[in-house]
């Protein structure tokens, strides 16, 4: 059957072009015989065969682009005809003689083509008369292509600006109005043929021209002129019958899909709609403000008012496609707001993500849009449709991938920027990119502002003033801060952490040579961290604490001018800074990290001879320890640590020294476990005895740690007696005494052969003892610590004589 | 370690100190579980211990393992007091029963080679701040252990120039574990 219907529309088809050949025949006759009346007559005959309606749309073309060559012809045999004197306002009005109204009207075009060219009428007035004049016909597809010649002949003789057919002031509106008109025809025709065209035999046709079109279309873009796209399609048609057999084979069966046929034959008419616009864009006289005021809204109102889901959605990605992307920028607002205006059906998502694509390509083309860009707020209004705006109805509909899909979009736009010049620079110096994110929603934000650290991190971007810093952190204040209604439990943890240890990379990005400068940066990111609350500053104070540092570092040298006035850079001042951003970080709390960060400051504070300063930081570390610190591993590590910072202390006088001393032995003394205990008192013998320090070398203290140590690792001992039955391990003995062993070789005088080889034999006794639990791991280390001592007397020299008395 | 050699990579991130076997290249990257599994994807065979700034607190303080002939001991080095002093190192050494021992905390790449062995600092991979060592150099540490003999490759990065050195380290068969 549905080889039948194909091979009658063939049939049809092939008498079509007969007559219209045979026609054409005696037509071309009466032109070389300058034969005006046979021309017109049997032009008329020729055209009358376009008035079919057995053929689809497919068909008709084919027949139409025939008749289109015959009448090129045609026009030509006019302008011969004015030129050599025939009044072409007679021929105007003789054509119009012509019997029936489809011939009369193509030879009324044809003719109008001439008078224009002849400039005898004005043009607007004759296209005006022509536009009015095809209302004649309102059969859909004869119609459309009756007006698609029309805007065929007529468009190289718009009443434009610069064009030889300028005409009177408003020249430009005239060729607007009438490209309008015929546009606003058109489409009205177009959308009534889905009521017309009923049971047309094309089943294979409408099938192949699918195909044809997905070949086309997804090679060459949508924005393929029609005479081009058609071309490409009579040829593959006619080329390959393997293609059309197995096409036609696969076909569509059924009354059912009628109206998806339907929709598909109108859709291979949607081009001749398209056209229009596309000479609407090639008008030279339509400016930004005749586009916004005039065009724009007069195309969208007929695209809204025509209701029609395939033109609204086709046209709207033809407006697009065909208009320039600053008068997109300018006119966001229009456009956009045309959109929830639009059938409920019509894939908005597609259409603006069409638009985007086109405004990231541009916003990456120069850097000169950019401010453009900020000044329509594009971005906002962009993610306004997309995000939360008048679309969001419609997109809501379809589920989360469409979010997705929108945040993809209006990332990949605002980075477009960023990509293209590897320069956040720039969006930096523009003050409203960052007012702009403000409108993106929460996640898009969170998203933006890690593509914006990334591109920084990529190029190594040096963001060196605090102007600069305090745009960036507008701009990624979505990772620094919480915004409005983030719901907190809804962020997995190991994201925010990525994200924070973002935020903390791009902190240690920031730098200036210029202390002043960077100080001043400096404040400006503690401003900004400050407000980031408890779950953030763990994150974002050490790096900052570490920028304070360095550049304390970098003013360490010089002397401090005693006639520099209140704002001048002083380590003084960091270190101010330093201890309210640390303190920031202790009340969130975070005791362990806080204290680290007071230690580092001391040091610093140390290095630049300022002894209250370090005292300061001290104090904090160890108030720290002492009310907050709670954990007995922590405990651990922050004694080791106080122990560790205090021993390369040397800007202490003796009373600030003993009172930390004292209290960091006192705290060592009072850990949980004996063995942490024991250990870190002997660590604190480190506290008396400096190597390169000759005011810092008490023996006698060092001995007293170490007498100590061995009190609680003998308590130790017992306690595992006690609790165990059997002696604990010897390690800590051999702890010791290796520490007897390093203050005997440093030359402290208390250290005496005596005491060590008391500690030898206590360690080699308990060892051979029954109850003592076996510990190979203390044994090796014994014997190495033995093998040490060995290997130091057969050293010779002054160590080997030291070492020399002592028997193993 | 299959073929009777093996190459050693260590380094010291801010946090945590790191020794990986059988690796060839890494990068500096940020701390805890990012890192974490970024160097689980350059060698499965990862060993870890606790630095100073790890809340992480299933790291253990010290590890030991054996390469071959050789023991190698690990431990980021804050615990260690003086910091950086070999003397309190060789100690921990010993303790450990050692013939490498890789320790951190300082920032300064140090190899030091005595009679009981070798003692290492890889520095740090990041260059990060230290209140210990001023003008902080990228470097880390490769070694290649084959039978008795180590070779230690030290990798500093210094005005953006990398220095590579080297140092020959065997072991005597008298030292017996």
């Amino acid at each position: 059957m549905i080889s039948d219907v194909a091979q009658d529309e063939e049939k049809w088809l092939a008498a079509g072009i007969a007559g219209l050949q045979q026609n054409a025949f005696y037509m071309h006759r009466a032109l070389d015989s300058n034969n005006l009346r046979d021309a017109l007559k049997y032009s008329a005959q020729m055209l009358s065969e376009l008035r079919t309606s057995k053929l689809s749309p497919h068909k008709y073309y084919e027949l139409y682009m025939r008749a289109f060559d015959e009448l090129r012809k045609l026009e030509m045999f006019f302008k011969e005809e004015a030129r050599r004197g025939c009044s072409i306002i007679d021929l105007y009005e003789l054509v119009q003689h012509a019997g029936n109204i489809l011939p009369r009207l193509y030879l009324l075009c044809t003719v109008g083509s001439v008078y224009i060219k002849s400039k005898e009428a004005p043009a607007k007035d004759v296209l005006k008369d022509l536009v009015e004049m095809c209302r004649g016909i309102q059969h859909p597809l004869r119609g459309l292509f009756l007006r698609s010649y029309l805007s065929q002949v007529s468009r190289d003789k718009l009443p434009d600006i610069g064009s030889e057919y300028e005409g009177d002031a408003d020249t430009v509106t005239d060729a607007v109005e009438f490209v309008l008109q015929n546009f606003t025809e058109m489409n009205k025709l177009w959308v009534r043929m889905q009521h017309q065209l009923q049971y047309h035999p094309i089943f294979i046709l409408t099938r192949l021209a699918l195909c044809l079109e997905n070949v086309h279309f997804a090679s060459l873009g949508s924005c393929l002129p029609l005479w081009c796209y058609s071309a490409c399609e009579s040829f593959i048609l006619l080329a390959d019958p393997v293609l059309r057999l197995a096409i036609g084979l696969s076909g569509l069966q059924g009354p059912a899909r009628d109206k998806e046929k339907r929709e598909k034959e109108r859709s291979e008419l949607r081009d001749l709609v398209g056209k229009n616009l596309h000479v609407l864009s090639q008008i030279e006289g339509i400016d930004l403000d005749m586009y916004k005021d005039g065009v724009l809204p007069r195309v969208l109102e007929q695209v809204v008012n025509c209701k029609d889901e395939l033109a609204q959605f086709y046209l709207m990605d033809c407006i697009i496609q065909v208009f320039p992307d600053e008068y997109h920028l300018q006119t966001l607002d229009v456009l956009l707001g045309a959109c929830p205006l639009l059938e409920p059906s019509v894939d908005i998502k597609t259409v603006l993500s069409q638009l985007m694509e086109r405004l990231s390509n541009y916003a990456a083309s120069s850097t000169e849009v950019l401010p453009e860009f900020l000044q329509v707020e594009a971005f906002s209004k962009l993610s306004n449709a997309i995000g939360k705006g008048s679309c969001v109805k419609k997109l809501s509909g379809k589920g989360k991938i469409t979010d997705s899909k929108a945040t993809k979009q209006i990332v990949a736009l605002l980075s477009a920027p960023l990509e293209k010049y590897n320069d956040i620079v720039t969006a930096l110096k523009l003050s409203n990119y960052p007012h702009v994110m403000e409108y993106l929603d929460n996640e898009t934000n969170k998203v933006m502002s890690t593509v914006i650290i990334q591109s920084i991190m990529k190029n190594k971007t040096c963001i060196s003033t605090s102007d600069k810093v305090e745009a960036l952190f507008e701009l990624v204040k979505g990772l620094v801060k919480d915004l409005d209604g983030t719901l907190h439990d809804e962020i997995d943890e190991d994201d925010f952490k990525e994200e924070q240890n973002s935020v903390s990379r791009l902190i240690q990005m920031l730098y200036n040579e210029d202390p002043v400068e960077m100080f001043k940066v400096i404040c400006t990111v503690k401003k900004h961290i400050l407000t980031g609350g408890p779950k953030r500053l763990p994150f974002t104070v050490p790096p900052l604490v570490f920028s304070c540092l360095k550049l304390v570092r970098q003013l360490q040298g010089q002397e401090e001018n005693p006639f520099g006035d209140e704002t001048s850079t002083t380590p003084k001042k960091i270190f101010q800074l330093l201890n309210q951003t640390i303190e920031a970080l202790s009340i969130v709390p975070a005791p362990e990290l806080s204290l680290q960060l007071y230690l580092q400051c001391a040091e610093a504070a140390n290095d630049c001879d300022l002894e209250p300063v370090a005292y300061e930081f001290f104090t904090q570390a160890y108030i720290l320890y002492e009310e907050e610190i709670s954990d007995s591993k922590a405990q651990v590590t922050a004694i080791h640590l106080i122990i560790g910072t205090l021993q390369r202390m040397h800007v202490f006088g003796v009373e600030n020294r003993d009172t930390l001393t004292h209290k960091a032995t006192g705290y060592s003394a009072k850990l949980l476990k004996k063995p942490d205990q024991c250990r870190a008192v002997y660590a604190c013998s480190h506290l008396f005895w400096v190597d390169d320090q000759e005011n810092m070398k008490d023996g006698e203290r060092v001995l007293l740690c170490l007498k100590r140590a061995l009190r609680i690792a003998n308590a130790a001992q017992q306690m595992t007696n006690a609790t165990r039955g059997s002696t604990g391990s010897v390690t800590l003995f051999v702890e010791i005494l290796n520490k007897y062993l390093y203050f005997f070789e440093k030359g402290n005088p208390q250290i005496t052969i005596s005491t060590i080889q008391g500690l030898i034999e206590l360690i080699t006794t308990e060892m051979q003892s029954d109850s003592t639990t076996p510990d190979p791991a203390a044994d090796a280390f014994f014997a190495s610590t033995l093998r040490y001592i060995q290997f130091q007397k057969q050293k010779g020299g002054a160590v080997g004589e030291k070492y020399e008395p002592i028997k193993v | 370690m299959s073929c009777g050699s093996s190459r050693v990579a260590t380094w010291n991130f801010s946090g945590c100190f790191v020794l990986l076997v059988d690796s060839l290249s890494m990068h500096a990257v940020h701390k805890h579980r990012e890192v974490h599994d970024y160097l689980k994807t350059l060698c499965p065979d990862l060993h870890i211990t606790r630095g100073e700034y790890d809340e992480e607190m299933r790291y253990p303080e010290t590890k030991t393992l054996t390469i071959g002939q050789f023991k190698l001991g690990l431990c980021h080095g804050h615990q260690v007091i003086p910091w950086g002093d070999l003397d309190s190192l060789a100690m921990l050494q010993r303790q450990l029963d050692v013939d490498i021992l890789v320790t951190g905390h300082t920032h300064q790449f140090t190899a030091y080679k005595h009679e009981g062995g070798v003692v290492i600092n890889p520095g740090s991979a990041t260059g990060a701040y230290s209140s210990i060592t001023y003008d902080v150099n990228p470097s880390f540490v490769l070694m290649d252990i084959d039978g008795l003999r180590v070779v230690v490759y030290v990798y500093e990065l210094i005005d953006g120039e990398v220095k590579v050195d080297k140092i020959d380290f065997k072991k005597t068969t008298t030292a017996s574990h």
